[in-house]
């Protein structure tokens, strides 16, 4: 592998006084799949976008050399600058939802791209436009050329925009976390399209990623980044055996592992905390002047199950598959069409809504997105002791003040934090707030809402050893929702997989993970990126 | 003294708005946005100029009855300070610091030779001898003489309130935006005291088209401006919050019924509904003429109802703002999260919802206080506005319409108008700003 098609040296990039990435080097030979990884501002995007001169005005960049196939980027001007982007370094971005212009067709999309950097006739460009949709292995690609983002899935997008970066046929495409916002199955099918596709076009892959497990399967070499710094470069199997670099080792540590179920000591049940009987959420579809009901979309379609105390239930299940809707359903955020929810001996359907309120305080929930499940206009402390002073009116202002510093010192954060407000917040630390909230009330019952999936995977272990440990202390019940397979590992004790609103496979989760029956489990379990 | 309907409501804004003062200034996680506001220099000079602005107001909304004179009228404590403003009025235009008329007449000269020229003022530089040769200079004296005698009584107070504030308020002293505030102060006062001293020997702004003085008419336009602005918005306010987000929280027919008024009552061309209840007003008026025996408490009857009925017709738009942003709101998972911790939901719509627009209503109160006066001016012009006799920028502006197609042209009126009203409104739009960013915790580590 002689043959460098991109090289870095030196390269700094600040905004303002602050340098997100820090005098970094490194290559990208011919033909291969480079792997950045490293947590969320460690600088990995920053360092793709400083590459093909994509950032906003206020950031500095500088380096010492950047070379292109030999060629020298850093003298290019910007008016030619255009003909190296799209042509010969491509992007992928994130979100397949957002990159696409929702007014035009797909195919308009693609062709757009020749037409800059090809100089082909009208004919041409329908059958090269065809062509790539073949390519990426979108089905039926006559029809699908004359359709709007919005009629694709998420995975049709996000081939529909490889397809685009295809079109200026680039020495290098550059991935910038292609598949974070896709289910895992989709996610394995992308990635084996990107791998087919770099192997028959001898395009170099510039893949970048926080996920280690992901990239494990597809990069030839991998570099770590941290804190705008590359602190360990490496082939992808010296990586995965000896890691030399201390940060790279806590990442891999901080893994959660498939196998961490194995042995699991699972006790005798005792009685049911919650018992949901063919639960049902409906949502009619209008139609017509007068909004008549002409069917339902099944959202949650006769869910049952049961939990014990002090145990954790993962429900686990892809994007749409009605997980989180069950979840709202089950504390009645949402409104329900049916079935019976019996927790702690009480039918949570049939009581009024002021009792319910009181009641309410017994299953709590923790939400997914750290950053809105706050008010961001109030103090932390007020957040927190919102549940108090709702079910507790008589209690007075200083033993609030107690418990809320008690609460804090409980999820591992600073007295002091109840002064100040949630932006001054990491991610993980907001959800240790969001964690002392749902924990103010006393709750029997905790349902955590992807709790984990917008953070780093070092918090990630984090979060998920201190749920574990609140477990312990206070005999709290989980329900669990995710679409992570390895976190379940790591905290389930029984899983349940649901799938188009059904609950299709329920047990332990070491029979789950190890020893799955149904089909679509296997499915799943099969598309989890393993080290 | 003598309590007209809108001073009493005034007095109820200014009791309230000292209440809320105070009370935010006791909340202990009010004292980071309090500061931030104290710090901002642009904050704090429109602040200033806003409470310039409030205190001629104020001084133009005490009244009382004329003790001497002939009609013993209802005036203001201003109109009992600017007594020579308001009783040297001239036969018709004049310009500013001009000693002559702005029309030629009939001007019978010393020599008992009859011309066909400019007289002199009654009182606008009638202390002068020649004014053509003495009067530009004699401007500039008398202008560097009330500069100066300004200058001085800022001084004289600064002095010894220097002591009294070193001691016990040493940061009102101290850093930039003091520096910049105290010297905001320092030429302020010292021009309005120049203004003042001018206007004892000239018609600063000119007169209008019955010979009153244009500056008069624009000071007593402070206060229209302020009523209108603000008991406008008083009036708004809640109609547009409670509706609004009451409508995007609860959905459901809540929602169907206050979306019906709003597009009812915006279907309705709000001139016609002005137009009517003005003209309601008058007729009502005309029928109890024993309750309204005066010229100043019938047009503050007028002024009253016109606030009340732009405060009716202008809810709808920031309502229809607010259902969106609360249905957007609702769906935020804090709010969730509450409904979860078992809040009730009143208090939700309080302590979640209600902060969280807060910004948008401060935005658009501000916009509609300025688009407001300019909607005193245009009914003015249709004559459903103040009543003509109410010193307002609106009738000053629809007063110009005629003077501007005059020929030479009658230009001051519109310009002193237009400083006044730019003044208000823009020192209003910045102080907005200013607080808007202070209360938004998520912009208060980025400088300024």
């Amino acid at each position: 592998m002689e043959d460098i098609l991109l090289q870095v040296r030196g390269l700094t990039v600040a905004f303002k006084d602050e340098k997100v990435v820090n005098d970094i080097a490194f290559d990208v030979y011919k033909g291969e799949t480079f792997a950045l990884v490293g947590e969320s501002g460690s600088g990995k995007s920053i360092t793709a976008l400083s590459v093909l001169r994509l950032l906003p005005r206020n950031a500095i960049i500088s380096a010492k050399e950047m070379t292109l196939n030999g060629e020298n980027l850093l003298s290019i001007t910007e008016h030619n600058f255009c003909k190296v982007r799209g042509k010969r370094i491509a992007l992928i971005f994130q979100d397949p939802m957002s990159s696409l212009n929702p007014v035009m067709t797909i195919g308009e999309q693609i062709a757009e791209v020749m037409e800059i950097h090809f100089n082909y006739t009208k004919p041409e460009l329908v059958q090269a436009t065809f062509e790539l949709l073949q390519k990426v292995e979108i089905p039926e690609p006559e029809r699908r050329v004359n359709e709007y983002p919005h009629q694709l899935s998420g995975g049709q997008r996000q081939r529909v925009m490889i397809a685009i970066a295809l079109a200026g046929k680039p020495d290098l495409l550059i991935a910038d976390e292609p598949t974070t916002a896709l289910d895992v199955t989709i996610q394995a099918q992308i990635l084996k399209l990107l791998k087919t596709i770099q192997q028959d076009t001898d395009m170099a892959l510039w893949l970048i990623s926080h996920d280690l497990a992901l990239v494990s399967n597809i990069a030839d070499r991998i570099a770590v980044m941290q804190q705008g710094h590359i602190v360990e470069t490496n082939s992808t199997a010296h990586f995965f055996k000896q890691a030399q670099h201390p940060y790279s080792l806590k990442l891999l540590a901080a893994l959660p592992s498939m196998d961490s179920c194995i042995n699991k000591v699972i006790e005798i049940p005792s009685k049911a905390l919650l018992q949901v009987d063919g639960f049902k959420v409906y949502y009619p579809i209008r139609k017509g002047i007068f909004k008549r009901v002409v069917d339902y979309v099944r959202a949650v379609d006769g869910v049952s199950f049961q939990l014990q105390r002090g145990k954790t239930l993962a429900l686990v299940g892809e994007s749409g598959c009605g997980k989180t809707t069950l979840g709202k359903g089950l504390i009645n955020l949402i409104a329900h069409t049916g079935g019976t929810v019996l927790f702690d001996g009480v039918d949570l359907t049939k009581m009024s809504k002021a009792a319910l309120r009181k009641k309410r305080s017994e299953i709590q929930i923790v939400f997914q997105d750290p950053f809105s499940s706050m008010n961001p206009r109030m103090l932390v402390g007020e957040i927190i002791e919102e549940g108090l002073k709702a079910l507790h009116s008589d209690m007075d202002s200083a033993t609030r003040q107690q418990r809320v510093a008690k609460l804090l010192n409980q999820v591992e954060l600073p007295e002091s934090s109840a002064m100040r407000y949630p932006h001054e917040f990491s991610g993980g630390q907001r959800q240790r707030i969001c964690i002392a909230r749902a924990l103010a009330v006393e709750p029997k019952l905790i349902i955590c809402d992807e709790p984990t999936s917008a953070l780093d995977v070092s918090v990630q272990a984090q979060i998920i050893n201190l749920l574990k440990k609140l477990q312990d202390t206070q005999r709290i019940s989980y329900l669990f929702i995710t679409h992570d397979l390895a976190v379940v590992a790591e905290i389930a004790d029984e899983v349940a997989v649901m799938y188009k609103g059904k609950i299709i496979e329920h047990g332990d989760v070491e029979q789950v993970l190890t020893n799955p029956v149904d089909e679509y489990t296997k499915k799943l379990l099969k598309a989890v990126p393993r080290i | 003294m003598i309590i007209l309907w809108t001073d009493a409501l005034i007095y109820i804004l200014v009791v309230a708005s000292f209440l809320a003062g105070f009370f935010i200034s006791r909340k202990p996680h009010f004292q980071r946005p309090l500061k931030k506001i104290s710090a901002s220099k642009t904050g704090m000079v429109s602040l200033l100029f806003l409470i310039f602005f409030i205190v001629i107001g104020l001084l133009d909304s005490i009244h009382f009855k004329e003790t001497e004179g002939r009609t013993r009228e209802i005036i203001s404590l201003l109109d009992y300070v600017a007594k020579p403003l308001r009783m040297q009025n001239e036969k018709t235009y004049s310009a500013p610091f001009s000693a002559y008329l702005y029309s030629k007449e009939m001007v019978e000269e010393d020599d008992r030779k009859i011309v066909w020229g400019y007289p002199r003022l009654k009182f606008g530089g009638s202390h002068l001898q020649n004014p053509d040769q003495e009067g530009l200079a004699d401007v500039f004296n008398k202008a560097a003489v009330g500069f100066a005698k300004g200058a001085g009584l800022f001084i004289l107070f600064f002095v010894l309130l220097w002591s009294y504030l070193h001691d016990r308020h040493k940061y009102l002293l101290k850093g930039s935006t003091a520096k910049v505030v105290w010297a905001t102060a320092f030429l302020l006062i010292s021009t309005a005291y120049m203004l003042i001293y001018l206007s004892g020997y000239y018609h600063v702004l000119g007169t209008d088209k019955v010979g009153e003085d244009v500056f008069y008419q624009a000071i007593k336009s402070i206060r229209t401006g302020l009523v209108i602005g603000s008991l406008t918005t008083l009036i708004m306010l809640p109609l547009a919050i409670v509706f609004g987000i009451m409508a995007g929280f609860f959905r459901g027919w809540v929602d169907d019924v206050i979306q019906y008024i709003y597009t009812t009552l915006n279907s309705i061309p709000s001139v016609l509904l002005i137009a009517a209840s003005i003209l309601m007003v008058q007729v009502y008026m005309s029928n109890h003429a024993e309750d309204f025996n005066s010229l100043i408490v019938r047009s503050d009857m007028r002024l009253l109802f016109l606030c009340l009925i732009l405060g009716v017709t202008s809810w709808t738009g920031l309502c229809r703002m607010l259902r969106a942003e609360t249905l957007k709101l609702r769906e935020m998972e804090y709010v969730q999260a509450a409904q979860a911790l078992g809040v009730k939901q009143s208090t939700i719509l309080i302590r979640h919802i209600l902060p969280n627009v807060m910004h948008i209503i401060l935005i658009s109160v501000v916009l509609d206080f300025s688009s407001l006066v300019l909607a005193e001016a245009v009914l003015s012009y249709i004559n459903i506005g103040v009543d003509p006799t109410t010193y307002s920028w609106g009738n000053m502006i629809n007063g110009a319409r005629l003077e501007m197609a005059r020929d030479p042209v009658v230009w001051w009126s519109l310009l002193a108008s237009f400083v006044f009203m730019f003044g208000l409104v823009l020192a209003a739009n910045l102080f907005a700003d200013t607080v808007r960013n202070a209360f938004d915790p998520r912009r208060t580590e980025q400088g300024e």
